[in-house]
């Protein structure tokens, strides 16, 4: 390491935090321009259908909020969590019970549902993905189990659950042997807000949650609490903060909001309970989360661009026959190069030995 | 002979079988892990080594090959790693996500053409006179080689790291990479070199999997083994004879949970596919509870970023 070497800076550069974003995602585009000339597809054609075609149409544009509503709920209770060092990664599972308490009711009162049933469901799915990240947050505090494992195997089990309740409970008693439920009712469906798109009333929930999201962090002693558990957990307990309170909280709210996320899939663009309700959403939110910088405003920006890796990714498919895992890849990738780059928000690079370094300070 | 005890030797055959891909990634990471470095990213190296063990084992024919190709794919994965958090100083916990993130959509990627392609097994070792033993002969002596060269490699690891100079140092380094690199170790080579191992490891349990277990390529075939081998790692309190003992209960369960409903319990088999994973909880729960022990045979600078000048 002679060659090139990292030298601290005094104080972390406030520049480069907004700068290493735009870094990574440029340097993104520079590998997926050389991954698609090597995969032989043109490069120049391959980006621009993946990247800047979604954009082109107002279907597209509501599409890309359809996409990032799911996104931005699951990244701001994750941010929260990740600020106070609590790793929850089992968003995917947390909101797959959503749809399926919220989902259930919406089954559960086929026939004879009514104004009430909308708001009864939100709520139930909310209480489905925060109870299922109530279990990480128990086992956490009470036996002080790995939220990162256990938070994850709970992600396999929900899965397994909803594999479970399509082939029995929940499937269509009309439809044929398929895994699916029957069509959510009107009454269980989330208003449209956008004439011609599929964007609805979960799109408006996760702009709250980004505002009230940034008030708690920002404004409030529990978001200053959380950032002071995060930073210096030892200042923490020395200031007599609740450690467990905020394991607590934290999970709960991210497993409420990834549960209101599961919640808008099936009774927004699906409309009834399927397998697949998510594309690794709650996978991605964790990119999400780190490239906006586990702050509000910066997720919603972050969510965009996820989610147009994902329309990005089914429009390539369709438009060029790309490999619809290309998505992944992307996503992998701009989460590498952000965490790359995030060196020179704390370090300089320097080229040369360190002595070299020096003469010239020096002269 | 009873109808119970012929089944016996079967189970036990595929219990073994199950526990192997384990076995692989957990003393890999065990390893990484002694080293002082946490690398969350096992199902991704697990994932593409699978797939490029895969790929190369079809397209060559050899399935050694395939499974040298699967280790040196998770060793590349595992350099990335290395370059990120130890040149770059990138947080542990974040790079080892998004290893896994990538390594799922990249094997994706790559196994697209290879999805339903058929693969010869890889063949079963036949000792005469031992494999024919009644009851244990087929499962202790009728395995596959890597089931064997996985059970080798329990104790080649724990000679390594307590009866070698260089383990002493690896652990050093792991227990405090000031103190060792103030004694003129090369903490971030020392570590680069711990990680490259655990990657080849986890990518010759992928490769397993696909090669030898299945065998075969689907998309997100490790399902989540590369995770419950992270857990693997605390519940043995990083000690190699207890990954073995750790692999073979998940073994165990896995092989339970396709039993169970030939047994003719009626459980729905979605239900049944949670146990692994549950059982994984659950020993993380007991194992954790002892706060005391965790701290005392866990390696003390696990996951903390190494500066030289810092």
């Amino acid at each position: 390491m002679t060659l090139l070497r990292l030298e601290p800076r005094g104080e972390a550069s406030r520049a480069m935090v907004y700068a290493t974003p735009l870094l990574a995602v440029a340097l993104t585009l520079v590998s997926g321009f050389l991954l698609f000339w090597a995969m032989g597809f043109d490069p120049v054609k391959a980006l621009h259908a993946f990247f800047i075609a979604p954009l082109m149409s107002v279907r597209g544009l509501g599409e890309l909020a359809v996409k990032a509503t799911p996104l931005v709920l699951c990244a701001i209770g994750l941010a929260i969590g990740f600020r106070a060092n609590v790793w929850n990664i089992g968003a995917e599972g947390q909101l797959t019970l959503g749809a399926i308490t919220g989902g259930g009711l919406a089954l559960a009162f086929y026939g004879e549902g009514g104004w009430w049933l909308l708001p009864l469901m939100i709520v139930a799915g909310m209480a489905g993905g925060a109870l299922w990240a109530a279990i990480p947050a128990f086992l956490r505090v009470r036996f002080n189990a790995s939220e990162i494992l256990t938070s994850l195997m709970l992600n396999y089990v929900a899965l397994h659950l909803l594999n479970y309740l399509m082939h029995g409970p929940y499937r269509d008693p009309d439809g044929f042997a398929f895994p699916e439920s029957r069509l959510f009712e009107a009454d269980a469906v989330l208003p449209l807000l956008v004439a011609g798109t599929r964007v609805h009333l979960g799109s408006l929930f996760a702009l709250l949650a980004v505002g009230l999201g940034w008030f708690l962090m920002a404004r409030t002693f529990i978001g200053f609490q959380i950032k002071v558990i995060g930073l210096t957990p030892t200042a923490a307990g020395y200031a007599g903060f609740n450690q467990k309170k905020i394991i607590w909280l934290t999970l709960l709210l991210s497993g409420a909001l990834a549960g209101l996320a599961g919640l808008g899939e099936v009774a927004g663009p699906i409309g009834q309970m399927n397998p697949t309700i998510s594309p690794g959403y709650g996978y991605t939110a964790i990119i999400v989360a780190f490239l906006g910088r586990l702050h509000p405003v910066g997720i919603l920006l972050a969510g965009f661009l996820m989610a147009l890796s994902f329309i990005g990714g089914e429009a390539a498919q369709i438009a060029l026959g790309l490999p619809k895992a290309i998505t992944g890849v992307f996503q992998g990738m701009l989460l590498f190069f952000l965490l790359a780059t995030d060196v020179l928000i704390r370090y300089r690079l320097r080229f040369g030995a360190k002595r070299a370094v020096v003469g010239r300070a020096a002269a | 002979m009873s109808a119970e005890l012929a089944l016996l030797g079967p189970i036990l055959a595929a219990m073994l079988a199950a526990a192997t891909p384990l076995l692989f990634a957990a003393l890999g990471e065990l390893v990484v892990e002694k080293s002082g470095v946490l690398n969350l990213g096992v199902e991704g190296m697990m994932l593409v080594g699978a797939v490029c063990g895969f790929a190369v084992a079809v397209q060559t024919g050899s399935s050694t090959l395939g499974f040298v190709a699967g280790a040196a794919a998770g060793a590349g994965m595992a350099a990335l790693f290395g370059v990120l958090t130890l040149l770059l100083l990138a947080n542990q916990v974040a790079t080892g996500l998004a290893l896994t993130l990538f390594g799922v959509g990249l094997s994706a990627l790559i196994g697209q053409g290879f999805v339903g392609i058929p693969i010869a097994d890889v063949p079963e070792l036949y000792i005469p006179g031992l494999t024919d033993l009644p009851v244990i002969g087929k499962a202790l002596f009728g395995q596959d080689a890597l089931v064997y060269l996985a059970l080798a490699a329990v104790p080649a690891v724990h000679w390594f790291l307590y009866a070698t100079r260089k383990g002493l140092i690896l652990r050093a380094v792991g227990e405090n990479h000031a103190a060792a690199h103030a004694l003129g170790y090369k903490v971030i080579r020392i570590r680069f070199l711990a990680v490259l191992f655990g990657g080849a490891m986890s990518g010759m349990g992928g490769a397993f999997l696909s090669l030898d277990y299945t065998p075969m390529w689907a998309e997100g075939i490790s399902s989540g083994r590369g995770w419950i081998a992270l857990a693997l790692v605390v519940f043995a309190t990083w000690k190699p004879g207890r990954v073995l003992l750790g692999a073979w209960l998940f073994g165990g369960v896995t092989i339970a949970q396709l039993h169970v409903q030939g047994l003719g319990i009626d459980i729905p088999s979605q239900l049944l596919s949670m146990l692994p994973y549950l059982a994984t909880v659950i020993v993380l729960v007991v194992i954790s509870r002892d706060v005391a022990r965790i701290r005392l045979n866990a390696p003390a600078s696990l996951g903390k970023v190494f500066h030289p000048d810092a």
